[in-house]
């Protein structure tokens, strides 16, 4: 199944933490009760980040997008944390530069290259300005789900099958 | 440089995992070649792969570190994903196509 699962449980706001590895750690939790991904998809990711880094600095506030191999997800899906203060992550392809990340879209992929147009208009958010500053800024999770739900081009119905 | 290649150039585009970053930057490479009626083979593919087709790719471009060196050039794919020094990245990238 293709499909890819975001409601607005999957929105964290208010995201503490010292620093990058608290953050994945708390955001994958959530999809682990959820059962989107394994167990072993919170040291994965922890790991992956590590090694290779994905902050991204852009002209609204920094973003990250944290995933990594296809064999920890259960079912795809994504997962946006709105953090607190912004936390400092590795910028992706640098050997030690980091960039203060305010916004976390955190990837559980299942597929390996069927999700183009989706990783496409999260891009597309990325150079948006304004939609990053609106989602760094709004309090309501519903509403971060909708506007994100939209760019993506995704249509969940909470609770459906 | 052992031999002049002609006719298709082999491109890498590799990410960490070989699923989401690299999957965008193959697309618009590949967009970009058809635009300029340049023929190339894009292999997608993990960072970590990118040893076994050394001997065939003549560009590397990517969106992580890459610690080994190679015979071929390598370009950071960064501003795919962000925008920012989008034009520069493409010229960069035709540049080497075009070769």
């Amino acid at each position: 199944m293709n499909h890819v699962k975001f409601d607005e449980t999957l929105v964290i706001r208010n995201v503490e933490g010292e620093n990058s590895s608290d953050i994945l750690k708390h955001m994958a939790a959530n999809l682990y009760q959820k059962g989107f991904v394994k167990e072993s998809y919170a040291d994965a990711v922890i790991a992956r980040e590590k090694k290779f880094a994905t902050g991204l600095p852009t002209k609204g506030c920094g973003v990250a997008i944290p995933h990594t191999d296809i064999e920890h997800v259960n079912q795809s899906a994504i997962s946006v944390g709105v953090l607190k203060e912004p936390v400092d992550f590795g910028i992706m392809g640098e050997e030690t530069e980091k960039t203060p990340v305010k916004l976390i879209f955190m990837l559980a992929m299942h597929d390996s290259h069927s999700q183009l147009k989706m990783l496409q208009s999260l891009m597309g958010i990325f150079q948006d300005e304004e939609i990053l500053l609106y989602l760094a800024n709004e309090e309501s999770e519903v509403k971060i789900k909708e506007e994100v739900s939209k760019r993506l081009n995704l249509n969940n119905v909470k609770g459906g099958e | 440089m052992s031999e002049v290649r002609k006719g298709k150039k082999t491109v890498l585009v590799a990410c960490g995992t070989g699923i989401a970053t690299s999957t965008v930057v193959s697309d618009a490479i590949e967009k970009m070649a058809k635009e300029n009626n340049i023929q190339v083979e894009i292999v997608q593919c993990k960072v970590t792969e990118v040893p076994a087709y050394e001997s065939r790719a003549s560009l590397l471009v990517t969106t992580t570190i890459v610690s080994k060196e190679y015979p071929f050039p390598i370009i950071n794919a960064r501003a795919f994903l962000t925008g920012i020094g989008l034009d520069k990245l493409k010229e960069q990238i035709l540049e080497e196509l075009k070769k």
